[in-house]
């Protein structure tokens, strides 16, 4: 219930932090909300003899929205995502009312969860989804990644022990068209996914499928993109026919291991259900706005 | 709306409680929330195996953490022969581990510090060398005769526990033989634990000077603890203060003993230094007392008519590394034998058989009066696999099967005198509210579109209360309960019983018996619990127990007061005590109602104007031997759909209707019922102790062990009858568990429901959404 | 090794309950014990390990997080308020009150964060619906009141906030 000790650095530039990170190497982690972190440190399940606190970084809070798409601070709260209106990206609001509860939306921050790499976590797959990329500073370069480069393992990632994640970068969308869920399956609020699937769609005039995005959480060692699935969409209408299609497509993806939550099999049931629930109701959606 | 404390004749209204200004203030007292000078902290050292033997224990390094004071292991309380404690289940329980461990989480040792931080920072550096042995998981391969042995501490060499049995053996077998339907069912009731919010603990403060120890703890049973520690430790009875404070939550996990307590108070008589150690989550879900763990087979006779002719019984007892339930003495499986029911079974027989396995020790009565819960999931749930089997309405079976009102008081083939019931109407009233006919046709409907709908029916009978002195005591001590009552010369009372309230609302619910019978008002009279120095002795509260004793001895405490009273109002009337009657809220003189006096001038009276001879004062105590336990009884009908995709099942519509005789506060019991129904749908859905094969605990915090929260717990509608209990008082039965023990079952019957018509007769709970599509699949149900 | 462990201190300077105090905290020390142990406001309580239970839930700079899961160094010059602020001048917050008034606690160990949660809740949104407030306060759990009461307090205090509007 009480950490190991530690020491503590609240450092007020990405250059004082490059300093700490130079002076203390592996020793130091990096604490931005701490609702990964400090919990598994109560529990003595990580016991870092430094932290560094970057929560001062105020430049990191903060999201750009320009024509070439969404940069978002890494130390963006779960909850301000939630609250946030960016109409071309609806699956953010669409998944971070998903995450964890309310009191740890309040404090945790996409940044931090995803350099957690937890492969249930629900970000994971809503950013895989949406093509995301992260930005990684160090004192001598800065490093974009695809997201699915950044997600290397269970809870390990690309970053190394000099890094520090700053931003995640969504492209714009191909269309303004564009439709989003996310489902997961949780056996209770606060719980991680057993299964999570995020879905992002964008829509031609014609109703064809202009870009899919499918992520998925607690499918495999990682979260990692459903990419046959989407390919399966894009360039066709969006049919009852085809969203069975890719459901079945998007089962037979990824790795789920059978435990407490559940067997595999079950899990890849679950993640074609959530497929074809999310593509009918976007479906729907999109129906309703071609009558209105 | 709650109306306040100060209004008159407050027997039965909803009065808003008298703890609340406190509580909603933050300003409650509990266990941790106490610091005393020179207060120093204990943190445990536990065994990450489940059964190993402890070659070594060194703690060099373990005393190099600054602020570390003591560290305690099992060798140096050998020597004071303290390594082991007597459970109140007659078992023995290891305080710290010497030889061996026997679950994982046991407590090895036990470091105290300046800090909490520096006696966690010693306890990970205290290293023990271990010898993994073989681990046994499973009680039935427990019971095996090759199975390694658990407790080498025991004479007997195996791993069974004890044998119970109850009713004709010969007889039911007969019956059952005889009859022409017979339906069997193998019911599982998972390990649970009852997890407050507030986690265990305890501050021992030993004082060399006075020799006095003061012993703060969460405590549901205070005098039975100060008992037991007086026993175990040797200090004379008089100089151990308990005060149990204010208490998060109990739900039977209070009631024992545990290892850190004696730990504590043995660290505070060594040092003379105040000792504070309060569990984390995780010791308290993974070490303190579950619940549960009972495998029982069922089987039940009856006439093609569906008159049930006999009912047996067979129980495996998963008791863990030691017997430590907290039953009554006599009664190993509790009150099992409630397993009867509501119904009226010519003869019945049932046994169970307690068996060791390297898991935490158990179980306590969790929500319910000692397995209670158990047999009542069971008798509920094998009913409905008979309706199934005759294609009766599960509704229906019951009614054919009800002891019938004028039956009461009812002699059950398992031994018990049944109180008081009408289990009719409490039925009929919860099919009204759930308009059961209009249910069943919208089920019709749904289920011909394709849904996956069942409507469940759970009338339960409880048995709580323990209760008379012929039949409970708990180590011998007589399960009466007690109540003190001093009316102060203004006319204002304090009063102290024996128990100890976690929520249940006492100050307010005690308050309302007590001064409905001296026609004061609630605000008028402090209950105070918890403090063994100034209440009387109590066996404290837990199996619904609280309103059948001690609520028994409040009102005839109080009737004790009023017949001194009317003396002294005789004389303040000048008229002779034959000539005075109470009203109900005043002494008035026979025929002249407008002289009357109230409490408050005769309380003053008992100080300052006292008839000749009369010894001044006006307090009573009555130590409440009650004469039979009470019977609460409750009609539950639950409505669920199952996700055919995900295996969810949504709870969409429960009714509890609870007849818990009279009602002292409407607004309580609601308020219990609804907590109590929250609980039964966690353990129907989410709530499991579960363990590895190596005796590895898989739910040892709230990450995995699954409480409801708002989402989840459905919204509750409840309704009530009253039928009296004949012998109490004031005719009240007790209500805090009723729903804990009703509602699961009734989960689980509209579960099978929705797929009875697919031969589904069982399921077993917890219902988590995996499981339930494992089921649909093997249908081929699924989406 | 006492010594520098008296060094690992460092002075926390917090606003709480709009009072300006201060403490030593080591850098481990979560926010909740040193709400608790060091100010001496016992009314934030803790009942789990894992960030689940929301017993310990403060508003930090005005957003209701869970003190056990924050360290006291991370409050250092911020805004703290708990469950002893509710209260003004003797009168009770009208969420204090409703919860009184419907029975929306037993044991009362949960409560003070249950409250600190509702508050921020209807500053967001003063009328919310019953499943908007389910979800509002599913970082808390309880286990006596299955919530129903819960859910209806705050329900009265949003109408009763609506005639009077109060402050936090």
């Amino acid at each position: 219930m009480f950490p190991s000790a530690f020491e503590y650095y609240a450092p007020k530039t990405l250059d004082e932090v490059y300093g700490l990170l130079a002076q203390y190497g592996d020793e130091a982690k990096i604490l931005a909300g701490g609702q990964s972190l400090l919990p598994m440190m109560k529990l003595r399940l990580a016991a870092p003899s430094v932290l560094i606190d970057i929560g001062s970084l105020g430049q990191l809070s903060s999201a750009t929205e320009t024509a070439e798409g969404l940069s978002m601070g890494a130390l963006m709260r779960h909850k301000t995502i939630e609250t946030s209106h960016w109409p071309h990206y609806p699956l953010l609001r669409e998944t971070a009312p998903w995450i964890a509860d309310p009191l740890v939306r309040n404090r945790g921050t996409i940044g931090g969860s995803l350099a957690h790499a937890d492969p249930a976590a629900d970000w994971g797959a809503a950013l895989l989804a949406l093509g995301a990329s992260v930005q990684i500073e160090s004192r001598d370069r800065i490093r974009h990644m695809a997201l699915e480069e950044f997600f290397v393992d269970l809870y390990t990632t690309a970053l190394e022990p000099q890094e520090v994640l700053t931003r995640i970068v969504i492209p714009v969308p191909a269309t303004a068209a564009t439709f989003a869920r996310y489902l997961k399956l949780e056996r209770k609020v606060g719980d991680f996914a057993v299964v999570g699937v995020a879905i992002t769609v964008s829509l031609a005039i014609d109703g064809t499928v202009a870009q899919a995005g499918i992520g998925m959480a607690a499918m495999s060692g990682v979260p990692f993109a459903a990419h046959q699935t989407e390919s399966l969409l894009v360039g066709r209408q969006l049919t009852p026919a085809l969203i069975k299609e890719v459901s079945e497509s998007a089962s037979q993806e990824g790795d789920p291991e059978s435990d407490r939550r559940g067997s595999a099999e079950y899990k890849r049931s679950m993640a074609r259900v959530f497929v074809e629930r999310g593509l009918s109701q976007i479906l729907q959606q999109w129906e309703s706005t071609q009558s209105a | 709306m709650a109306i306040e404390a100060t209004e008159t004749r407050p027997l039965g209204k909803a009065i808003k409680r008298k703890e609340d200004p406190r509580l909603v203030r933050g300003q409650g007292r509990y266990l941790d929330d106490i610091v005393l000078p020179g207060m120093l902290y204990m943190a445990l050292a536990r065994s990450p195996y489940a059964h190993a033997r402890i070659k070594e224990i060194r703690l060099d390094q373990a005393y190099q953490v600054p602020g570390v004071k003591a560290i305690l292991t099992g060798a140096d309380l050998e020597k004071m022969n303290l390594s082991w404690m007597p459970t109140l289940a007659g078992d023995r329980q290891m305080v710290l581990a010497t030889g061996k461990v026997l679950f994982q989480y046991q407590e090895v040792a036990a470091v105290v510090a300046e800090s909490r931080a520096a006696a966690e920072d010693a306890v990970q550096l205290i290293e023990i060398d271990y010898e993994p042995l073989a681990p046994v998981v499973d009680p039935y391969a427990a019971l095996k005769a090759d199975a390694p042995l658990l407790r080498e501490d025991r004479d007997q060499k195996d791993n069974h526990i004890f044998h119970w049995e109850v009713g004709d053996r010969k007889a039911t077998d007969d019956a059952l033989a005889s009859s022409p339907v017979v339906v069997k069912e193998f019911i599982r009731m998972p390990r649970v634990h009852p997890a407050p919010v507030e986690p265990c603990g305890c501050i021992a403060d030993y004082q060399k000077a006075t020799g006095k120890l003061t012993w703060y703890v969460t405590s549901q049973a205070p005098h039975a603890h100060r008992t037991v520690l007086a026993l175990v430790s040797g200090l004379p009875e008089h100089m151990i203060h308990v005060i149990s404070p204010d208490i998060g939550g109990g739900f039977g996990n209070k009631v024992p003993v545990y290892p850190g307590y004696v730990c504590s108070v043995v660290m505070s008589l060594q040092l003379g230094r105040p000792v504070k150690w309060v569990e984390t989550r995780t010791e308290n879900i993974a070490t303190t007392n579950f619940a549960r763990d009972y495998h029982m087979t069922a089987e039940i006779g009856a006439t093609q008519e569906g008159i049930v002719t006999a009912l047996k019984v067979a129980t495996i007892a998963d008791h863990g590394a030691f017997d430590a339930a907290a039953d009554p003495s006599k009664f190993p499986a509790g009150l099992f034998s409630i397993v009867t029911g509501s119904y009226d079974f010519p003869v019945a027989f049932a046994e169970v058989d307690g068996v060791y396995t390297n898991k935490a020790p158990g179980g306590v009565a969790y929500r319910c009066s000692f397995r209670v819960t158990e047999a009542s999931y069971l008798i509920e749930r094998v009913m409905n696999t008979l309706a199934l089997k005759l294609n009766l309405d599960p509704a229906e079976i019951r009614r054919r099967n009800f002891i019938r009102s004028e039956q009461f008081p009812y002699q059950s083939p398992l031994g018990w005198t049944y109180d008081s019931g009408n289990y009719d109407a409490t039925l009929n009233e919860a099919l009204k509210l759930v308009d059961y006919e209009q249910l069943r046709k919208q089920q019709a409907e749904r289920r011909a579109g394709g849904e996956l709908v069942g409507i469940g029916i759970s009338t339960f009978t409880e048995i709580v209360g323990a209760g008379p002195s012929n039949t409970f005591d708990i180590l011998g001590i007589k399960m009466f309960d007690s109540c003190e009552i001093r009316i102060h010369p203004t006319g204002k009372a304090i009063a102290r019983l024996g128990t100890r309230h976690q929520g249940q609302g006492h100050e307010t619910t005690f308050a309302q018996v007590i001064a409905d019978e001296l026609g004061m008002t609630a605000a008028d009279v402090l209950i105070e619990e918890g403090d063994t120095d100034t209440a009387p002795y109590g066996l404290g509260t837990y199996a619904s127990r609280s309103t059948p004793t001690a609520g028994g001895a409040a009102a005839l405490a109080a009737r004790r007061i009023r017949q001194k009273a009317i003396q002294i109002a005789a004389h303040l009337l000048e008229v002779s005590p034959d000539d005075v009657e109470w009203n109900g809220e005043k002494f008035a003189a026979k025929g002249l109602e407008s002289r009357a006096v109230g409490m408050s001038e005769v309380a003053l009276a008992a100080y300052t104007n006292l008839p000749e001879g009369m010894e001044p004062g006006l307090e009573a105590t009555y130590y409440y031997d009650p004469p039979n336990l009470t019977f609460p009884n409750g009609a539950y009908v639950a409505m669920v759909a199952i996700d055919r995709g995900t295996g969810e099942v949504k709870v969409e519509r429960f009714v509890a209707v609870d007849d818990c005789g009279t009602v002292i506060n409407p607004m309580v019991v609601d308020g219990q019922v609804h907590g109590g129904l929250t609980e039964g749908f966690g353990i129907a859905f989410m709530q499991e102790i579960a363990y590895d094969e190596d005796g590895n605990n898989l739910a040892p915090n709230f990450m995995e062990y699954l409480v409801p929260t708002a989402v989840e717990a459905p919204h509750w509608e409840t309704g009530r009858t009253v039928t009296p209990s004949p012998h109490h008082p004031i005719g009240a039965k007790g209500v805090g568990e009723s729903p804990n023990v009703g509602s699961p079952a009734a989960f689980v019957n509209a579960v099978v429901d929705a797929l009875s018509p697919y031969g589904v007769t069982n399921v077993e709970i917890p219902l988590f959404p995996w499981k339930v599509w494992n089921v649909l699949k093997e249908l081929g149900l699924t989406q | 090794m006492e010594s520098r462990k008296e060094d690992a201190r460092r002075m926390v300077s917090v606003t709480i309950n709009g009072e300006m105090r201060q403490g030593l905290a080591e850098p481990r020390t979560l926010l909740a014990y040193f709400i608790r142990e060091t100010l001496g406001l016992t009314g934030t309580h803790v009942g789990c390990d894992t960030t689940s239970c929301g017993a310990c839930t403060v508003l930090f700079d005005g957003e209701p997080v869970k003190s056990c899961t924050v360290l006291a160094v991370q409050a250092d010059q911020h805004q703290i308020d708990t469950v002893e602020g509710l209260e003004t001048d003797n009168v009770l917050h009208p969420l204090q009150q409703a919860f009184w008034d419907n029975h929306g606690l037993q044991c009362g160990f949960c409560t003070p964060g249950m409250l600190m949660t509702s508050v921020a809740l209807l500053q967001k949104n003063p009328h919310p619906t019953e499943s908007e407030i389910r979800h509002g306060i599913s970082g808390n759990l309880c286990r006596c009141t299955g919530y129903v009461n819960i859910v209806k307090a705050i329900t009265d205090a949003s109408h009763k906030m609506q005639k009077e509007p109060a402050e936090v």
